[in-house]
């Protein structure tokens, strides 16, 4: 979970090169609380983008989190007060650690204890993070060319995640196929949710087709 | 920009972010226990993780004009990822592995084919 420290610095740094007030990184980190989603919005403010595209934007980036929370619903029914934070720490990071975890399926106060841990620590890391960034971004003559490249190395240390949990091809193969017929087949903005959406479809029939195999699951 | 526009800006993003988290649990939240979503709980994150990394890489192009691209949409981008697989199949420790791999296409964007 070490992950959104070096993350949460490079979007800081990558911040502070908007000319805008230093508290707009620490604030974002507090508030939105999205991996992906604040490198997104630095880009938009870069651009002067308008409210309306600015929410459309945030909202298309982050829709991958429908998808999370539809796969967590068991296991954070009956969280009690600290159900609304939970929801709410739902990133990249916390949900890949909350699903690398042996047996997902007992939610018990102790999961939602640790759940709720893991989704606070992540953000004390993603806002200790950025603070960093902001202040080395502020002081120092970073060139910042590359350090986008953090958001695909945290991309790439949760696929290994998963795949270290789930030792099935299945899954990847659908990634693979999603994934590059949508870069195939789709405009750039719709590239995300669209291959995301094929997959949760290919799923669907997989689920269809296996259904009596799957009783017997772990 | 003024600070309340950029407050603004913020105040949207939140929210806009927040809804894609909240909305599963006010609208399924009874629907928790049917095998489908026990089915896409289980299938839905390595899938959704590996598109992020399709995703991420969508502008990759080793080739341009009949030669090897060293630009940093090229080789630079493909060594850099496998310096983090690498780095991650060996430590598993992902602070290693981001910094690493982010350091070594920094390097090779900024310095090496500059």
């Amino acid at each position: 979970m070490f992950g959104y420290l070096p993350l949460g610095a490079a979007f800081g740094v990558l911040y502070m090169q908007l000319d805008l007030p230093w508290w707009g990184a620490p604030l974002m980190s507090l508030f939105i609380y999205a991996g992906a989603g604040q490198f997104l919005a630095v880009t938009l403010l870069a651009n002067h983008a308008g409210l309306v595209e600015v929410a459309v934007a945030s909202f298309m980036l982050n829709s991958r989190h429908l998808f999370y929370g539809l796969s967590l619903l068991k296991r954070f029914r009956g969280a009690g007060w600290r159900k609304p934070y939970m929801i709410f720490s739902l990133t990249d990071e916390t949900y890949s650690l909350l699903t690398s975890q042996a047996r997902p399926q007992d939610a018990g106060v102790e999961t939602h204890r640790l759940a709720a841990r893991i989704g606070a620590l992540n953000q004390l890391w993603w806002v200790l993070g950025t603070l960093l960034g902001t202040l080395a971004g502020a002081t120092l003559n970073i060139d910042g060319r590359g350090l986008d490249f953090a958001l695909t190395a945290l991309f790439i240390v949760l696929t290994l995640e998963q795949a270290a949990r789930l030792r099935q091809a299945l899954p990847f193969l659908i990634a693979l196929a999603t994934g590059l017929g949508a870069i195939l087949l789709l405009p750039e903005r719709h590239l995300l949710l669209g291959a995301i959406g094929a997959a949760s479809l290919l799923l669907l029939v997989h689920y269809r087709l296996h259904r009596q195999p799957q009783e017997a699951r772990t | 920009m003024s600070d309340l526009e950029l407050l603004i800006f913020i105040g949207v993003c939140t929210l806009a972010t927040f809804l894609t988290r909240v909305l599963p649990f006010v609208a399924l939240s009874r629907q928790a226990d049917h095998p489908l979503i026990l089915h896409l709980g289980r299938y839905l994150p390595p899938a959704v993780m590996a598109i992020l990394v399709i995703y991420a890489l969508r502008d990759l192009t080793p080739w341009s004009a009949g030669q090897l691209n060293v630009s940093a949409q090229g080789v630079p981008l493909i060594l850099a990822s496998l310096a983090v697989v690498f780095l991650h199949l060996w430590r598993r420790n992902a602070l290693l592995s981001i910094v690493g791999g982010t350091g070594l296409y920094m390097v090779l964007i900024q310095l090496v084919w500059p």
